[in-house]
């Protein structure tokens, strides 16, 4: 029997349930490999851990060939919902796995989401979840195959259709299966994630007598567990670049603050300072029973000698500053700028992470460079004696000014071996300053004489200080 | 202030209102412009460390925020240690900001989602103490806002810098509101400084200085920042002979 294929064997014809002869009939050059559903699994419990370690705290793996990650309080480090979701596909398609990925208030909207839905990535908005699902096939709510076909019989195709009717008969004839499954993925039923761990991960938790729910009470006990979290770490020599910290709650729901570090760190101030900044999300509900600290990201860390302040004052150390703000706003919305080896202005520039290592270098050339450089090149209307000369006026933005004084031209060639398009392109850049004197950054594109240069006309792109 | 020290009456009231303030027995540190008559205008003597400015761009720059950035860059370029750059609208071109004498490897540049976030995120900087400057690129900034931001410097020996840069020009207006800043600045481009021969010279600003904690605003016209992030005063400014008016004001004082 065959039990999966590709793209391309699909085009041929095959089909997953076909016997595996008959595929072979169908294209006789057809590659068959033996199932092994042990290996399957393994791989997919390795993704799990690797999601765990990357997208979020919760991951389980949901055989045969799914993952469901619980994302709540771990978009924004990701840059948004969509923007994660992308990632992670592509991530996996780099990695020569093809997957589809949903966002959707229940497990069960997600599951049938990603699976029956054309875009390889949705996110569906909350709320609006049995609209999307009204339209999908029986196939999309994890029955058994045997269910559908019989609800098939009786002429139900669609999710929509089993939702106008009444649950009492479809139990009768089925079992309590259908009704369970529509309210799980509905999310009037709850459905427990059992999120994976690696065994080797460093782990601490506490069970509490009485539920505790107060934010010192809590900030108390993150401290005691980070205490203990910290001393297990030094015995391994280790120190954490991720922590979750997973609050169990009374009426049995997971919820989850995670932080991330710049640098492995086992300082127990720094990390309970990085968990308490984040109390203020948790929904403490009717009480947390079970508080567990767990270091999802290790690495050795190994003790330094400090400068001796006799000789020289120490560099003062910013590295859990940020932490803090990476925490707060996005780890990808730090990062200082270095310079690139390209005179084009807008790929001069690249963004490389707060605590990459120093190198000294800057921005060659004397030319000055606009402190403001508009994202988009902006067009203007102008009127300037060709071929070098600055412009008389220029118009910007419905504002016509008067040049007085201007520098230039600064000759910038396109880079022909990122972009044929680029062979022959020319900018030419002036500095020019209006009678009240603003200072803008104007380029011509084209050299001014030759039409394969560029199109002659004027942007702005820049303003001067 | 050497035209007001003179009078030992009014000194000795400034030192018991100095001790009042909670600053006895600290030297409040400053970093000076190295202008004479720049410095001589700042209580101190010079901008104060631990302690938040505010600077505006006039005109057109109240929007596009261009010589205020370049003047805020030139003061963190002089102060020591790493610089935090807080802006919600990317467009700062960092290139510009090196050319300004402040290194690419001494700022960090964080991308806030909204106003609230920013100021959170200015706070925290100058909390931290370890920074040179914290720099942030803010439309709003209310009486408790600035204070908390103050008082955060203070504790800290941080330079805070507000920089004041609206969305539309009409928003502007907002400059006028009160504040908990020691220093209030706006900087307006001015035309360059004409070259005999055709060209740009080195851009010209006028500075004015709106607001400052015990002492008296003023008006600059100043050439931008070199290399190393200090302004300087036009050569006709600088060389010409002194003023009568001066020593008048001493003899009335």
């Amino acid at each position: 029997m065959v039990a999966a294929l590709d793209a391309k064997a699909q085009a041929l014809g095959a089909g997953i349930g076909m016997a595996v002869t008959k595929a072979q009939a169908l294209s006789p050059g057809l590659i068959v490999l033996d199932a092994d559903p042990a290996a399957d699994g393994e791989g997919l419990h390795k993704l799990a851990l690797w999601a765990l370690q990357r997208i979020s705290p919760v991951v389980m793996a949901d055989p045969p060939d799914g993952l469901v990650i619980d994302t709540t309080g771990t978009e924004h480090l990701h840059g948004g919902e969509a923007a994660m979701l992308t990632t992670l596909v592509e991530r996996f398609a780099a990695a020569g796995v093809e997957a589809r990925a949903a966002i959707a208030d229940t497990w069960g909207a997600a599951h049938a989401v990603a699976r029956f839905l054309r875009p390889p990535t949705l996110v569906i908005p909350p709320g609006e979840v049995v609209a999307v699902l009204r339209p999908l096939p029986l196939a999309a709510l994890r029955l058994g195959p045997d269910t559908v076909t019989g609800l098939r019989t009786l002429g139900f195709e669609t999710i929509g259709d089993l939702l106008d009717q009444p649950r009492a008969p479809l139990t009768l004839r089925f079992g309590p299966e259908v009704g369970r499954r529509l309210d799980q993925a509905l999310g009037l039923l709850a459905e427990p994630v059992d999120p994976v761990r690696p065994s080797e991960l460093v782990e601490v938790r506490r069970v509490f007598g009485e539920p505790i729910g107060a934010a010192e009470t809590i900030a108390r006990y993150i401290g005691k567990l980070v205490e203990a979290l910290c001393a297990e770490l030094e015995k391994r020599g280790l120190g954490a670049r991720r922590l979750d910290l997973l609050f169990h709650r009374v009426d049995n729901t997971l919820q989850v603050i995670r932080v991330g570090t710049a640098q492995p760190v086992r300082d127990r101030k720094r990390l309970t300072r990085l968990l308490c900044d984040r109390i203020e999300t948790i929904d403490p509900g009717f009480g947390i029973e079970i508080l567990v600290l767990v270091a999802i990201e290790s690495e050795p860390v190994s003790d330094r000698q400090t400068i001796s302040s006799l000789v020289e004052a120490p560099e003062p150390d910013v590295s859990d500053l940020i932490d803090v703000l990476a925490n707060r706003v996005g780890e990808n919305r730090l990062c200082r700028f270095v310079p690139v080896q390209s005179d084009v202005p807008e790929r001069s520039v690249a963004r490389v992470p707060p605590l990459a290592p120093e190198t000294g270098a800057t921005w060659e050339g004397d030319w000055p460079r606009p402190p403001r450089l508009l994202s988009r090149p902006e067009p203007i209307e102008t009127m300037a004696l060709l071929p070098d000369h600055p412009p008389v006026w220029f118009t910007w933005r419905g504002i016509r000014r008067r040049v007085r004084r201007a520098d230039g031209p600064e000759r910038i060639r396109g880079e022909w071996w990122t972009r044929d398009a680029e062979m022959t392109a020319v900018r030419d850049y002036f500095r020019v300053e209006d009678e009240s004197g603003e200072r803008f950054w104007l380029f011509r594109s084209g050299d001014g004489e030759r039409a394969e240069t560029g199109s002659q006309s004027w942007f702005l792109h820049g303003i001067f200080g | 202030m050497p035209d007001r020290a003179a009078n030992p009456v009014i000194a000795d009231l400034q030192q018991r209102i100095a001790h009042l303030e909670g600053g006895a027995g600290r030297v409040r540190e400053v970093l000076p412009f190295g202008i004479a008559q720049i410095d001589s205008r700042l209580p101190g003597g010079g901008l104060a460390l631990g302690a938040l400015h505010e600077v505006a761009g006039g005109g057109n720059g109240a929007v596009d925020g261009a010589a205020a950035a370049l003047f805020a860059a030139g003061i963190a370029a002089r102060a020591k240690g790493k610089v935090l750059w807080i802006v919600t609208r990317a467009d700062l071109f960092a290139p510009a900001i090196a050319q300004a004498g402040l290194a690419p490897d001494r700022v960090i540049h964080v991308e806030a989602g909204d106003e609230k976030a920013l100021l959170a995120c200015f706070e925290e900087g100058l909390r931290h103490g370890g920074l040179g400057a914290v720099v942030a690129e803010t439309a709003h900034l209310s009486m408790t806002a600035s204070r908390r931001l103050q008082l955060a410097a203070e504790a800290s020996h941080t330079i805070g810098m507000a920089m004041r840069r609206w969305r539309r020009q009409t928003e502007a207006g907002d400059f006028g509101q009160p504040t908990a800043s020691a220093t209030r600045w706006r900087v307006s481009v001015l035309p360059s400084a004409p070259l005999p021969v055709p060209g740009l010279g080195r851009a010209r600003w006028l500075v004015e200085l709106i607001r400052a904690k015990a002492g008296e605003s003023a008006d600059f016209e100043v050439e931008a920042c070199d290399a190393k992030g200090c302004i300087a005063l036009p050569s006709e400014v600088a060389d010409r002979p002194p003023q009568k008016e001066v020593w008048r004001r001493v003899a009335s004082a």
